[in-house]
């Protein structure tokens, strides 16, 4: 459904220029869950705004249902594809009630029927109705983010971009969340692609991920193969254990791979 | 169990503070009783918002309030002292100037009024189109912005009426066309510290015109800020438009304008002080009054003192 080849990405110029993403390409099922998982700087979340079109110059090729993606994006797409951002305290207008924040797509898209829209996909994400006229300060970080999922969910899209989802989120709060996510996908037969820097958030959530470090594929791999330990590449083993939490000596033996 | 503030302020407290509103009427509503009771801590806001609803009532009113023509000359009774009869005392032509004072503040709202109402627009707008294209539109606009604050207010604004021609509406034109750069630099500041967060990219992502993105979700974030800039404003308004009239380019004589009022007063100021005194204090004590309006409202409106 999605395929992504030689995606090259270039910050600034000159002497300062950074290539942040280099050759860059994997390929997404439809109702495949995709995780692409780095540590912060290897470019995970500079792909992600590629495909959704919040980055423009980007080189290569995305294609979505064997379409070819421009650098500017129609009202269709729009339609097919939407996103979750990672910080539920930026990604909702502070001047907006839930109710405008949710209608605020159906205008545009002058779908109509706007009010039953909002109480369905309210009912979706598992807010009930008395959370409609709030403020965002009047909800918690995970009620927040159910917004941000509602307001992805209201154009009925085909693929959702998640951009570090739980990340800002309590660790208690994050299960909940990661399982509403699973529970829409398998209802909607969505198609995800998880930008994560947790490796236990990415093997609950995608069958496949891909693994990056400073702009570049480490290898793609299986959630079975994560599972099992049967990993080649040496940098995805350090982050495995970089993952199990803070240790000395591992951390000691770490090295910088280029 | 009712609380004790909702027994005090009944059904209506408790559905104005309702934790969960039924209707974007009662969320905004809620909202707004809030911020009242924020400002209504601060006194000396109310002290000033007090005084300029006294200034709207007394211009409503004036040809109640006022009992003297405030143009009518009497030549036999000039320069009259404070009296019962004259509250103010009479000016060189004989006219009351009590009238005079409460039908010039007909004028000085019409100023304030209008010059909110052409500057603070032109202001938000160039301001956010700026800020959220960027680039080659961003700079040509701010250059425009430069050039104009580049110029010293008064001057500007004298130069203006001396093209046009004196009378009120050409002060008010000038004064409109010298004080919007401000407002256009403040909301293109905020509108940059807007336009790279999330919700603004959630919108665009959505689809939505740039239109829609300034109007509907910039704007009102740049708003608070530029209310709080116009109200402090309002006291170098009154100021500029009196300066305007004390030199013969505002309003023109026998038109009861404060500044115009203080100008032709100021050949008897020895010998006749409540000429120039009495518009002089009138201007001063609604300046200050928009001016402590500005402070009480920076602290309710300002989005950094949020939640």
């Amino acid at each position: 459904m999605i395929a992504v080849e030689n995606l090259n990405v270039f910050f600034g110029h000159g002497q300062t220029r950074n290539h942040a993403v280099k050759d860059v390409g994997f390929t997404v099922e439809k109702g495949e869950s995709f995780g692409l998982v780095g540590e912060s700087g290897s470019g995970k979340s500079t792909v992600l705004n590629c495909i959704s079109g919040l980055l423009t110059h980007w080189k290569g090729r995305i294609e979505i249902d064997g379409v070819r993606l421009m650098q500017t994006r129609n009202m269709a797409f729009c339609r097919k594809v939407q996103m979750v951002f990672q910080d539920p305290y930026g990604s909702l207008h502070p001047r907006h009630t839930i109710d405008r924040t949710l209608k605020e797509p159906v205008k545009i898209h002058r779908l109509g029927d706007a009010n039953n829209r909002v109480a369905r996909v309210l009912d979706d994400v598992g807010l009930g109705a008395k959370f409609r006229f709030r403020f965002p300060h009047q909800l918690s970080g995970g009620q927040r983010q159910r917004v941000a999922v509602a307001r992805a969910l209201i154009l009925d899209p085909e693929i959702i971009l998640l951009d570090e989802p739980t990340s800002a989120l309590d660790v208690s709060i994050q299960a909940e969340v990661l399982n509403l996510l699973q529970d829409i996908r398998r209802e909607k037969n969505l198609t995800y692609i998880l930008v994560s820097h947790d490796l236990a958030v990415v093997s609950h959530m995608c069958n496949r991920l891909l693994v990056m470090n400073r702009g570049k594929t480490v290898e793609t791999i299986t959630r079975n193969q994560l599972k099992s330990g049967a990993i080649s590449e040496k940098y995805t083993t350090q982050l495995l254990v970089a993952g199990k939490g803070y240790d000395r000596t591992a951390i000691d033996q770490f090295q910088d791979f280029r | 169990m009712m609380t004790h503030k909702a027994l005090k302020t009944g059904g209506m407290g408790e559905w104005l503070l309702a934790d969960t509103p039924d209707s974007a009427f009662q969320a905004w509503a809620g909202r707004a009783y809030l911020g009242l009771m924020a400002f209504m801590k601060n006194r000396l806001a109310v002290l000033g918002l007090l005084i300029i609803a006294i200034l709207i009532i007394i211009a409503v009113l004036a040809p109640v309030i006022a009992p003297y023509d405030p143009v009518e000359t009497n030549i036999g009774n000039r320069l009259q002292p404070l009296s019962f009869t004259h509250y103010f005392g009479t000016d060189e032509m004989g006219r009351d100037i009590f009238s005079r004072i409460v039908w010039g503040s007909r004028l000085t709202l019409y100023v304030i009024g209008l010059v909110a109402i052409i500057a603070a627009p032109v202001g938000i707008l160039v301001g956010t189109v700026a800020g959220y294209f960027g680039g080659i539109i961003d700079t040509m606009l701010m250059r425009i912005t430069d050039i104009f604050l580049a110029f010293p207010k008064l001057i500007l604004a004298l130069a203006f009426v001396s093209a046009l021609g004196p009378g009120i509406e050409n002060a008010i034109i000038a004064i409109s066309i010298t004080s919007w750069p401000p407002y256009a630099r403040i909301a293109r500041a905020e509108t940059i510290t807007i336009r790279n967060s999330d919700f603004i990219k959630a919108v665009k992502l959505q689809g939505a015109s740039a239109l829609r993105i300034i109007a509907g979700h910039i704007m009102p974030l740049c708003l608070p800020s530029l209310i709080i800039r116009v109200t402090l404003d309002m006291a170098g308004i009154i100021l500029t438009a009196a300066g305007l009239g004390f030199l013969g380019l505002g309003a023109q004589p026998p038109s009861p304008e404060w500044g115009a009022m203080t100008s032709s007063g100021r050949t008897y100021i020895i010998d006749h002080w409540w000429l120039i005194t009495m518009p002089g204090t009138a201007i001063f004590i609604v300046s200050l009054a928009f001016n402590l309006l500005g402070d009480g409202l920076r602290e309710v409106l300002d989005p950094r003192s949020d939640n």
